[in-house]
């Protein structure tokens, strides 16, 4: 019996170290890259962002001047958001909000777009979708300019039946074959601009830099 | 580690007993990654390191570790190493990160790593432990590529493309369009191109090895052609 216990308590103190040696491991590598994790993932949403909002627009730091984002039925989200502001010597010029397409063809369309103070787009982008390869994914960039088609609408120009493919006796042209994504991408641009003029004054609120 | 053993372990990584075209395990990876050369180099080599590092640093501690709970060892011991370089992409290559997103994570389900693990470092020493790591590693990484390129020029006529995801923007210049105004073939670049894909490389092997055992003999006929299934 005392033989048992013993190989247990053994086998376990064995498995005990492998555990904390791992776990030892991986703390210091985190803590050696977490610096350049955080700065790559800003890099990219810069990226990103200066895509739509043009940097002479904005001379703030503007991965910093955030505004978290309550989850809205308007913007699709289920999880709070975050909302960068683009100011030009202190004047709010351009917000940028994600929003989400929840009924593409393949599940949920994720977008990011720059919205004007005057209300029209600056521009709109597709960050992750499940769309068809091929067939549903020209509303990527890289794939054809289709999204361009966003860059300066908004909601007083176009009305409410502007807001949908032409097939659909709307102003938004779409690809034969592949009418559901941009029934989806449209709607969800539309109610993001909803949103938007919804809560004009509490997105380009001054006090900034709570992140 | 002479000589002789090493070219033993060589052959048996790249070719006998490839992972890819022989062993058939990590094919979740390899199916899924190969759409792109770049992709499936990546992820190759990303496996490729995780397996040299996990085999040299389970080869040391095999008589330490008691037979009950080598596997959750083994197993807690690649996930670390798996961890660790998906930090390290996260930090320094992180549009590569971003494309191959969860198999990285993935590479410790890769069966292959643990295989290695289990049935060659758990035995050897550690010189030949890593490099039969290593050489499985490559072996797999060379199917990856050729699957890879194969249905990236069918699929889309170029090659390379993504590199900049690598070295930069500036890379971008190195993508070989091999067939200028190409239109492409959708098939090669959804899963059903890399199971066809895949199909013919086996196909192509065994008819090699076929033809090498049958030299003397005259040789079989060679109605094998890969591009019989390509319709």
């Amino acid at each position: 019996m005392k033989r048992i216990v013993r190989s247990t308590l053994q086998t376990a103190l064995n498995l005990a170290f492998f555990a904390i040696l791992g776990t030892a491991i991986l703390s210091a590598t985190y803590y050696l890259t977490h610096a350049a994790i955080v700065h790559s993932e800003q890099q990219e949403k810069l990226k990103l962002i200066t895509q739509i909002v043009p940097t002479e627009l904005f001379d703030n730091d503007i991965i910093q001047d955030t505004l978290p984002i309550a989850a809205d039925p308007l913007l699709g989200t289920t999880e709070t958001t975050t909302a960068y502001r683009a100011r030009l010597k202190g004047v709010p010029s351009t917000v940028v909000l994600e929003a989400i397409a929840p009924d593409g063809y393949s599940g949920k369309i994720a977008l990011v777009l720059a919205v004007r103070s005057n209300g029209q787009l600056a521009g709109v982008r597709v960050v992750a979708h499940k769309e068809t390869p091929g067939l549903g994914d020209y509303i990527e960039l890289g794939k054809s300019p289709w999204i361009k088609g966003f860059d300066d609408k908004s909601r007083t120009e176009y009305s409410a039946e502007d807001w949908q493919v032409q097939k659909d006796g709307g102003k938004f042209s779409y690809m034969t074959g592949a009418t559901i994504t941009p029934r989806a991408v449209i709607k969800a641009v539309h109610h993001a601009l909803q949103y938007f003029d919804a809560h004009r004054d509490e997105l380009f609120a001054p006090q900034g830099g709570r992140s | 580690m002479n000589l002789h053993e090493m070219k033993d372990i060589a052959y048996n990584g790249l070719w006998k007993q490839n992972p890819g075209l022989v062993q058939l395990l990590g094919l979740c990876p390899l199916l899924a990654v190969s759409n792109t050369l770049v992709n499936a180099v990546s992820l190759g080599l990303a496996t490729t390191l995780v397996m040299s590092l996990s085999s040299a640093a389970i080869a040391p501690i095999r008589s330490y570790v008691p037979n009950e709970i080598r596997i959750p060892v083994f197993i807690l011991i690649i996930a670390v190493l798996v961890t660790v370089v998906q930090y390290i992409m996260n930090a320094y290559m992180y549009g590569l990160y971003v494309v191959l997103g969860i198999f990285i994570p993935l590479i410790v389900t890769n069966c292959i790593v643990l295989a290695r693990a289990e049935s060659f470092a758990s035995k050897n020493p550690m010189l030949p432990s890593a490099f039969d790591g290593m050489m499985m590693g490559l072996g797999l990484t060379a199917v990856l590529a050729s699957l890879g390129a194969l249905r990236e020029v069918i699929g889309k006529g170029t090659l390379l493309s993504g590199i900049d995801l690598v070295f930069g923007e500036s890379a971008k210049a190195w993508v070989i369009h091999v067939i200028p105004d190409y239109h492409g073939f959708l098939l090669a670049i959804l899963p059903p191109g890399a199971f066809i894909g895949l199909g013919l490389l086996i196909a192509g092997k065994n008819w090699l090895d076929l033809r090498a055992a049958a030299k003397p003999r005259k040789q079989p006929a060679a109605n094998v052609q890969p591009e019989a299934a390509q319709g």
